[in-house]
Protein backbone atom coordinates (compact mmCIF):
# COMPACT_ATOMS: atom_id res chain seq x y z
CA UNK A 1 0.00 0.00 0.00
CA UNK A 2 1.51 3.26 -0.73
CA UNK A 3 0.49 5.87 1.61
CA UNK A 4 2.65 8.76 1.99
CA UNK A 5 2.33 10.71 4.91
CA UNK A 6 2.54 14.31 4.87
CA UNK A 7 6.67 14.30 5.94
CA UNK A 8 7.60 11.47 3.41
CA UNK A 9 6.11 14.05 0.97
CA UNK A 10 8.16 16.87 2.65
CA UNK A 11 11.07 14.34 2.10
CA UNK A 12 10.48 12.99 -1.19
CA UNK A 13 10.39 17.22 -2.16
CA UNK A 14 13.66 18.12 -0.37
CA UNK A 15 15.37 14.84 -2.37
CA UNK A 16 13.90 15.92 -5.73
CA UNK A 17 15.55 19.60 -4.92
CA UNK A 18 19.15 18.12 -5.20
CA UNK A 19 20.52 19.74 -8.20
CA UNK A 20 21.72 16.78 -10.41
CA UNK A 21 25.53 16.72 -10.12
CA UNK A 22 26.38 16.59 -13.69
CA UNK A 23 23.81 18.87 -15.10
CA UNK A 24 23.15 21.31 -12.41
CA UNK A 25 20.89 23.25 -14.08
CA UNK A 26 18.33 20.15 -13.42
CA UNK A 27 16.90 18.89 -10.10
CA UNK A 28 16.70 14.97 -9.66
CA UNK A 29 12.84 15.71 -9.31
CA UNK A 30 12.97 17.31 -13.09
CA UNK A 31 15.47 14.32 -14.32
CA UNK A 32 12.61 11.74 -13.01
CA UNK A 33 15.48 9.52 -10.67
CA UNK A 34 14.07 10.27 -7.35
CA UNK A 35 11.34 7.05 -6.93
CA UNK A 36 10.18 6.72 -3.23
CA UNK A 37 11.09 8.05 -0.09
CA UNK A 38 9.81 5.78 2.97
CA UNK A 39 9.86 6.77 6.93
CA UNK A 40 10.50 4.27 9.31
CA UNK A 41 9.95 5.51 13.01
CA UNK A 42 10.23 9.69 12.82
CA UNK A 43 13.81 9.32 11.79
CA UNK A 44 14.70 7.30 9.45
CA UNK A 45 14.26 7.28 5.78
CA UNK A 46 15.35 5.03 2.78
CA UNK A 47 15.48 6.57 -0.85
CA UNK A 48 14.83 4.86 -3.82
CA UNK A 49 16.94 6.13 -6.63
CA UNK A 50 17.19 5.29 -9.93
CA UNK A 51 20.12 5.77 -12.22
CA UNK A 52 20.24 6.92 -15.95
CA UNK A 53 22.19 4.57 -17.30
CA UNK A 54 23.68 1.71 -15.65
CA UNK A 55 27.52 3.01 -15.45
CA UNK A 56 26.42 6.70 -14.87
CA UNK A 57 29.15 7.35 -11.90
CA UNK A 58 26.93 10.65 -10.95
CA UNK A 59 24.80 8.01 -9.04
CA UNK A 60 27.47 8.18 -6.18
CA UNK A 61 27.40 11.90 -5.88
CA UNK A 62 23.54 11.80 -5.76
CA UNK A 63 23.11 9.39 -3.20
CA UNK A 64 25.85 11.59 -0.79
CA UNK A 65 23.99 15.15 -1.59
CA UNK A 66 20.59 13.32 -0.99
CA UNK A 67 22.22 12.05 2.21
CA UNK A 68 22.81 15.60 3.09
CA UNK A 69 20.14 17.50 3.01
CA UNK A 70 17.82 14.92 4.34
CA UNK A 71 20.27 14.96 7.40
CA UNK A 72 20.33 18.47 7.90
CA UNK A 73 16.13 17.91 7.80
CA UNK A 74 16.47 16.84 11.33
CA UNK A 75 16.52 12.64 10.03
CA UNK A 76 18.88 10.78 11.95
CA UNK A 77 19.83 8.01 9.43
CA UNK A 78 19.26 8.11 5.73
CA UNK A 79 19.61 4.91 3.56
CA UNK A 80 19.48 5.61 -0.14
CA UNK A 81 19.30 2.40 -2.37
CA UNK A 82 19.47 2.22 -6.01
CA UNK A 83 16.81 0.53 -7.94
CA UNK A 84 16.87 -0.79 -11.60
CA UNK A 85 12.62 -1.29 -12.39
CA UNK A 86 11.26 -0.18 -13.88
CA UNK A 87 14.31 0.96 -16.24
CA UNK A 88 14.64 5.16 -16.36
CA UNK A 89 14.04 6.33 -19.67
CA UNK A 90 14.25 9.95 -21.14
CA UNK A 91 10.89 10.09 -21.01
CA UNK A 92 11.16 10.45 -17.09
CA UNK A 93 12.83 14.32 -17.56
CA UNK A 94 9.94 16.60 -17.10
CA UNK A 95 8.60 19.24 -19.51
CA UNK A 96 10.26 21.90 -16.91
CA UNK A 97 13.58 19.76 -17.07
CA UNK A 98 13.53 19.67 -21.07
CA UNK A 99 13.23 23.56 -21.06
CA UNK A 100 15.75 24.03 -18.84
CA UNK A 101 17.82 21.56 -20.84
CA UNK A 102 17.35 23.83 -23.93
CA UNK A 103 18.01 27.11 -21.94
CA UNK A 104 21.40 25.47 -20.83
CA UNK A 105 22.75 24.60 -24.50
CA UNK A 106 21.48 20.96 -25.09
CA UNK A 107 18.82 19.63 -26.79
CA UNK A 108 16.15 17.96 -25.14
CA UNK A 109 15.34 14.07 -25.67
CA UNK A 110 12.80 13.74 -27.83
CA UNK A 111 9.56 12.04 -26.19
CA UNK A 112 8.44 8.98 -27.92
CA UNK A 113 6.54 5.34 -26.49
CA UNK A 114 8.63 2.38 -27.51
CA UNK A 115 12.36 2.68 -27.26
CA UNK A 116 15.25 1.45 -29.78
CA UNK A 117 17.64 3.59 -30.86
CA UNK A 118 17.51 6.55 -33.44
CA UNK A 119 17.53 5.73 -37.15
CA UNK A 120 20.33 7.86 -38.10
CA UNK A 121 23.16 7.59 -40.63
CA UNK A 122 26.69 8.40 -39.86
CA UNK A 123 26.80 11.30 -41.33
CA UNK A 124 29.90 13.82 -42.76
CA UNK A 125 32.11 13.99 -39.76
CA UNK A 126 35.64 15.92 -40.05
CA UNK A 127 37.17 12.87 -41.08
CA UNK A 128 34.90 11.06 -43.60
CA UNK A 129 32.64 13.12 -46.38
CA UNK A 130 29.60 11.38 -46.08
CA UNK A 131 28.01 8.03 -45.44
CA UNK A 132 28.60 5.51 -48.26
CA UNK A 133 25.02 3.39 -47.21
CA UNK A 134 22.05 3.43 -46.08
CA UNK A 135 20.87 4.83 -42.32
CA UNK A 136 21.23 2.26 -39.89
CA UNK A 137 18.26 -0.19 -39.36
CA UNK A 138 16.22 0.71 -35.80
CA UNK A 139 16.17 -2.42 -33.38
CA UNK A 140 12.50 -1.14 -32.21
CA UNK A 141 10.01 0.41 -34.16
CA UNK A 142 10.31 4.29 -32.55
CA UNK A 143 8.08 7.35 -32.74
CA UNK A 144 10.72 9.62 -33.31
CA UNK A 145 9.94 11.32 -36.52
CA UNK A 146 10.59 15.28 -34.98
CA UNK A 147 13.87 16.35 -35.89
CA UNK A 148 16.75 17.12 -33.04
CA UNK A 149 16.48 20.87 -32.52
CA UNK A 150 19.67 23.14 -32.03
CA UNK A 151 18.82 24.52 -29.07
CA UNK A 152 20.59 27.67 -29.76
CA UNK A 153 18.69 29.33 -32.82
CA UNK A 154 15.76 26.43 -33.04
CA UNK A 155 16.87 25.10 -36.96
CA UNK A 156 15.55 22.12 -37.67
CA UNK A 157 18.47 20.89 -39.75
CA UNK A 158 21.21 19.91 -37.53
CA UNK A 159 23.41 16.93 -38.35
CA UNK A 160 25.53 14.13 -36.06
CA UNK A 161 29.08 14.92 -35.13
CA UNK A 162 29.40 11.92 -32.97
CA UNK A 163 27.01 9.23 -31.05
CA UNK A 164 28.60 9.69 -27.93
CA UNK A 165 29.92 13.00 -26.52
CA UNK A 166 30.71 14.30 -22.98
CA UNK A 167 28.96 11.81 -21.28
CA UNK A 168 27.34 8.44 -22.17
CA UNK A 169 24.01 9.94 -22.25
CA UNK A 170 24.76 12.75 -24.82
CA UNK A 171 25.66 12.96 -28.49
CA UNK A 172 27.84 15.79 -30.09
CA UNK A 173 25.57 17.62 -32.92
CA UNK A 174 26.09 20.62 -35.65
CA UNK A 175 23.31 23.30 -36.41
CA UNK A 176 23.92 23.85 -40.02
CA UNK A 177 22.05 27.24 -39.84
CA UNK A 178 23.93 28.91 -37.06
CA UNK A 179 26.84 26.11 -37.03
CA UNK A 180 27.42 25.95 -33.67
CA UNK A 181 28.13 22.57 -32.17
CA UNK A 182 25.88 21.46 -29.33
CA UNK A 183 25.28 18.67 -26.65
CA UNK A 184 22.05 16.36 -27.65
CA UNK A 185 20.21 14.16 -25.20
CA UNK A 186 19.92 10.98 -26.43
CA UNK A 187 16.51 9.12 -25.89
CA UNK A 188 16.76 6.19 -23.88
CA UNK B 1 17.50 -23.98 -14.33
CA UNK B 2 18.71 -23.09 -10.98
CA UNK B 3 17.11 -20.21 -10.91
CA UNK B 4 13.66 -18.68 -11.78
CA UNK B 5 12.69 -16.42 -9.34
CA UNK B 6 14.27 -13.15 -8.04
CA UNK B 7 15.18 -14.87 -4.71
CA UNK B 8 17.73 -17.09 -5.93
CA UNK B 9 20.97 -15.50 -7.90
CA UNK B 10 22.20 -18.35 -10.57
CA UNK B 11 25.82 -17.16 -9.43
CA UNK B 12 27.38 -19.18 -12.52
CA UNK B 13 25.72 -17.07 -14.60
CA UNK B 14 25.75 -13.87 -12.81
CA UNK B 15 29.75 -14.60 -13.30
CA UNK B 16 29.88 -15.09 -16.63
CA UNK B 17 27.50 -12.31 -18.06
CA UNK B 18 29.51 -9.92 -15.61
CA UNK B 19 32.94 -11.27 -16.27
CA UNK B 20 31.77 -10.94 -20.21
CA UNK B 21 31.22 -7.16 -19.08
CA UNK B 22 34.04 -6.22 -16.78
CA UNK B 23 36.66 -7.65 -19.10
CA UNK B 24 35.28 -5.62 -22.16
CA UNK B 25 35.36 -2.63 -20.44
CA UNK B 26 38.85 -3.31 -19.36
CA UNK B 27 40.06 -3.71 -23.56
CA UNK B 28 38.08 -0.65 -24.59
CA UNK B 29 39.18 1.58 -21.87
CA UNK B 30 42.60 0.61 -23.01
CA UNK B 31 41.73 2.91 -26.55
CA UNK B 32 41.81 5.48 -23.73
CA UNK B 33 44.73 7.98 -25.64
CA UNK B 34 45.56 5.88 -28.69
CA UNK B 35 42.00 6.39 -30.41
CA UNK B 36 42.23 6.87 -34.36
CA UNK B 37 40.15 10.52 -33.63
CA UNK B 38 38.73 12.26 -30.59
CA UNK B 39 35.22 11.22 -31.17
CA UNK B 40 36.15 7.56 -30.91
CA UNK B 41 38.30 8.27 -27.74
CA UNK B 42 35.01 9.46 -26.25
CA UNK B 43 32.72 6.38 -27.84
CA UNK B 44 34.77 3.78 -26.43
CA UNK B 45 35.20 5.32 -23.76
CA UNK B 46 31.70 5.62 -23.04
CA UNK B 47 30.47 2.22 -24.32
CA UNK B 48 33.07 0.99 -21.61
CA UNK B 49 31.67 2.92 -18.93
CA UNK B 50 28.35 1.01 -19.95
CA UNK B 51 29.71 -1.98 -19.61
CA UNK B 52 31.80 -1.48 -15.92
CA UNK B 53 28.11 -0.23 -15.17
CA UNK B 54 26.57 -3.55 -15.84
CA UNK B 55 30.12 -5.44 -14.91
CA UNK B 56 29.18 -4.18 -11.05
CA UNK B 57 25.35 -4.79 -11.16
CA UNK B 58 25.94 -8.37 -11.88
CA UNK B 59 29.11 -8.93 -10.16
CA UNK B 60 27.57 -7.74 -7.05
CA UNK B 61 24.65 -10.43 -7.14
CA UNK B 62 27.35 -13.33 -7.03
CA UNK B 63 29.84 -11.10 -4.85
CA UNK B 64 32.23 -8.56 -3.66
CA UNK B 65 32.51 -6.83 -6.62
CA UNK B 66 35.88 -5.79 -5.82
CA UNK B 67 37.04 -9.15 -4.85
CA UNK B 68 35.49 -10.98 -7.72
CA UNK B 69 37.56 -8.19 -10.59
CA UNK B 70 40.88 -7.88 -8.54
CA UNK B 71 41.42 -10.92 -6.52
CA UNK B 72 40.53 -13.53 -8.74
CA UNK B 73 42.88 -15.86 -10.88
CA UNK B 74 42.54 -16.18 -14.52
CA UNK B 75 40.73 -19.74 -13.90
CA UNK B 76 38.55 -18.63 -12.14
CA UNK B 77 36.77 -15.77 -14.70
CA UNK B 78 33.80 -17.07 -16.57
CA UNK B 79 34.32 -14.57 -19.41
CA UNK B 80 33.80 -15.39 -23.47
CA UNK B 81 37.43 -15.92 -24.91
CA UNK B 82 35.86 -13.59 -27.60
CA UNK B 83 36.19 -10.28 -24.69
CA UNK B 84 39.50 -10.68 -23.73
CA UNK B 85 41.14 -10.82 -27.27
CA UNK B 86 43.37 -7.89 -27.61
CA UNK B 87 42.26 -4.41 -29.40
CA UNK B 88 44.35 -5.54 -32.14
CA UNK B 89 43.75 -2.68 -34.97
CA UNK B 90 40.80 -0.20 -34.75
CA UNK B 91 38.85 -3.11 -37.25
CA UNK B 92 39.63 -5.77 -35.16
CA UNK B 93 37.91 -3.89 -32.40
CA UNK B 94 35.06 -3.17 -34.57
CA UNK B 95 34.51 -6.68 -35.35
CA UNK B 96 34.72 -7.95 -31.58
CA UNK B 97 32.42 -4.66 -31.27
CA UNK B 98 29.73 -6.04 -33.89
CA UNK B 99 29.77 -9.67 -32.97
CA UNK B 100 29.82 -8.93 -29.18
CA UNK B 101 27.42 -6.10 -28.55
CA UNK B 102 24.80 -7.82 -31.57
CA UNK B 103 25.18 -10.97 -29.19
CA UNK B 104 24.43 -9.03 -26.03
CA UNK B 105 21.15 -7.19 -27.21
CA UNK B 106 19.48 -10.21 -28.05
CA UNK B 107 20.54 -11.98 -24.59
CA UNK B 108 19.43 -8.74 -22.74
CA UNK B 109 16.43 -8.27 -25.09
CA UNK B 110 15.29 -12.07 -24.23
CA UNK B 111 16.15 -11.60 -20.84
CA UNK B 112 14.41 -8.28 -20.15
CA UNK B 113 11.50 -10.05 -21.45
CA UNK B 114 11.51 -12.88 -18.45
CA UNK B 115 11.02 -12.63 -15.32
CA UNK B 116 14.24 -13.92 -13.93
CA UNK B 117 17.24 -12.26 -11.60
CA UNK B 118 18.69 -10.66 -14.70
CA UNK B 119 15.46 -9.22 -16.39
CA UNK B 120 15.90 -5.65 -14.12
CA UNK B 121 19.40 -5.28 -15.65
CA UNK B 122 18.85 -6.47 -18.27
CA UNK B 123 15.91 -4.69 -19.51
CA UNK B 124 17.68 -0.96 -18.76
CA UNK B 125 21.08 -2.31 -20.02
CA UNK B 126 19.24 -3.71 -23.28
CA UNK B 127 18.56 0.12 -24.21
CA UNK B 128 22.26 0.88 -23.69
CA UNK B 129 23.46 -2.24 -25.64
CA UNK B 130 21.34 -1.30 -28.98
CA UNK B 131 23.86 2.43 -29.05
CA UNK B 132 26.43 0.13 -28.88
CA UNK B 133 25.87 -2.34 -31.50
CA UNK B 134 24.69 0.74 -34.00
CA UNK B 135 28.18 2.25 -33.39
CA UNK B 136 29.88 -0.78 -34.34
CA UNK B 137 27.29 -1.68 -37.36
CA UNK B 138 27.67 1.78 -38.83
CA UNK B 139 31.71 1.45 -38.51
CA UNK B 140 31.69 -2.03 -40.01
CA UNK B 141 29.67 -0.33 -43.02
CA UNK B 142 31.75 2.60 -43.41
CA UNK B 143 35.16 0.26 -43.09
CA UNK B 144 33.65 -2.78 -44.86
CA UNK B 145 32.17 -0.55 -47.50
CA UNK B 146 34.94 2.14 -48.07
CA UNK B 147 38.45 2.18 -49.09
CA UNK B 148 40.27 -1.26 -50.64
CA UNK B 149 42.53 -0.96 -47.61
CA UNK B 150 39.83 -0.36 -44.50
CA UNK B 151 37.44 -3.48 -46.52
CA UNK B 152 40.91 -5.43 -46.30
CA UNK B 153 41.05 -5.25 -42.73
CA UNK B 154 37.65 -5.36 -41.64
CA UNK B 155 37.51 -8.65 -43.98
CA UNK B 156 40.68 -10.16 -41.67
CA UNK B 157 38.97 -8.97 -38.51
CA UNK B 158 36.13 -10.37 -39.13
CA UNK B 159 37.62 -13.44 -40.03
CA UNK B 160 39.78 -13.79 -37.34
CA UNK B 161 37.87 -13.50 -34.53
CA UNK B 162 34.76 -16.15 -36.24
CA UNK B 163 36.24 -18.42 -34.19
CA UNK B 164 35.48 -17.05 -31.12
CA UNK B 165 31.72 -16.67 -32.14
CA UNK B 166 30.36 -20.28 -30.71
CA UNK B 167 30.98 -19.66 -27.47
CA UNK B 168 28.57 -17.13 -27.31
CA UNK B 169 26.19 -19.89 -27.43
CA UNK B 170 27.03 -22.35 -24.83
CA UNK B 171 24.47 -23.48 -22.28
CA UNK B 172 25.04 -21.47 -19.30
CA UNK B 173 23.93 -23.18 -16.17
CA UNK B 174 21.40 -20.62 -14.61
CA UNK B 175 20.49 -18.66 -17.83
CA UNK B 176 16.94 -18.81 -19.04
CA UNK B 177 17.37 -18.66 -22.77
CA UNK B 178 17.35 -20.22 -25.99
CA UNK B 179 21.25 -20.75 -26.85
CA UNK B 180 19.98 -22.22 -30.63
CA UNK B 181 17.24 -19.37 -30.96
CA UNK B 182 19.66 -16.65 -30.19
CA UNK B 183 22.09 -17.94 -32.13
CA UNK B 184 20.20 -18.35 -35.28
CA UNK B 185 18.88 -14.43 -34.68
CA UNK B 186 22.62 -13.87 -34.36
CA UNK B 187 23.86 -15.09 -37.17
CA UNK B 188 21.02 -13.57 -39.36
CA UNK B 189 21.48 -10.02 -38.47
CA UNK B 190 25.46 -10.59 -38.29
CA UNK B 191 25.17 -11.83 -41.87
CA UNK B 192 22.46 -8.79 -43.02
CA UNK B 193 24.89 -6.29 -41.70
CA UNK B 194 28.40 -7.72 -43.33
CA UNK B 195 26.29 -8.13 -46.75
CA UNK B 196 25.67 -4.62 -46.68
CA UNK B 197 29.27 -3.98 -45.87
CA UNK B 198 29.80 -6.06 -49.10
CA UNK B 199 32.17 -8.18 -46.61
CA UNK B 200 32.19 -12.06 -47.24
CA UNK B 201 30.58 -13.95 -44.43
CA UNK B 202 33.29 -15.63 -42.44
CA UNK B 203 33.84 -19.40 -43.50
CA UNK B 204 35.42 -21.58 -40.52
CA UNK B 205 34.45 -23.45 -37.85
CA UNK B 206 32.88 -21.61 -35.03
CA UNK B 207 31.99 -24.96 -33.21
CA UNK B 208 33.91 -28.11 -32.42
CA UNK B 209 37.16 -29.11 -32.38
CA UNK B 210 38.17 -26.56 -34.42
CA UNK B 211 36.57 -23.29 -32.71
CA UNK B 212 37.91 -21.18 -29.98
CA UNK B 213 36.12 -21.30 -26.89
CA UNK B 214 36.72 -22.69 -23.18
CA UNK B 215 36.17 -19.19 -21.45
CA UNK B 216 32.95 -20.17 -19.77
CA UNK B 217 34.93 -23.18 -18.04
CA UNK B 218 37.94 -20.78 -17.02
CA UNK B 219 40.06 -21.95 -20.02
CA UNK B 220 41.58 -18.49 -21.36
CA UNK B 221 43.61 -17.78 -24.47
CA UNK B 222 47.34 -16.28 -23.81
CA UNK B 223 46.82 -12.58 -23.80
CA UNK B 224 44.17 -12.26 -21.00
CA UNK B 225 47.02 -13.33 -18.47
CA UNK B 226 48.69 -9.86 -19.29
CA UNK B 227 45.54 -8.21 -19.42
CA UNK B 228 44.27 -9.16 -16.04
CA UNK B 229 48.08 -8.36 -14.17
CA UNK B 230 47.69 -5.20 -15.77
CA UNK B 231 44.12 -4.83 -14.30
CA UNK B 232 44.27 -6.22 -10.89
CA UNK B 233 48.18 -5.10 -9.95
CA UNK B 234 47.25 -1.55 -7.73
CA UNK B 235 45.03 -3.46 -6.21
CA UNK B 236 47.18 -6.13 -5.17
CA UNK B 237 50.18 -4.13 -4.73
CA UNK B 238 47.90 -1.76 -2.33
CA UNK B 239 45.18 -3.67 -0.76
CA UNK B 240 42.42 -1.83 0.81
CA UNK B 241 43.90 1.56 -1.08
CA UNK B 242 40.92 4.29 -1.27
CA UNK B 243 41.61 7.66 -3.23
Amino acid sequence: MVTATALEAELLQLAGSVPDPELPVLTLQELGVVRAVRLHDDDTVEVDLTPTYTGCPAIEAMSVDIEQVLLAHGMREVTVRTVLTPAWSTDDISPEGRRKLREFGIAPPRTRGAFGPVPLSLGPTRTDDGPTTEPSRPIEPTELTDPVRCPHCGGADTELLSRFSSTACKALRRCLACREPFDHFKEL
Amino acid sequence: MTATGPATVPVTAALALGDDALVLSHRLGEWAGHAPVLEEEVALANIALDLLGQARVLLSMAGDEDELAYLREERAFRNLQLVEQPNGDFAHTIARQLYFSTYQELLYAELAAGDGPFAPLAAKAVKEVAYHRDHAEQWTLRLGDGTETSHERMRRACEALWKFTGEMFQPVEGLDIDPTGLDRRWQESVTEVLGRATLPLPEGPRTGAWSAGAGRQGLHTEPFGRMLAEMQHLHRSHPGATW
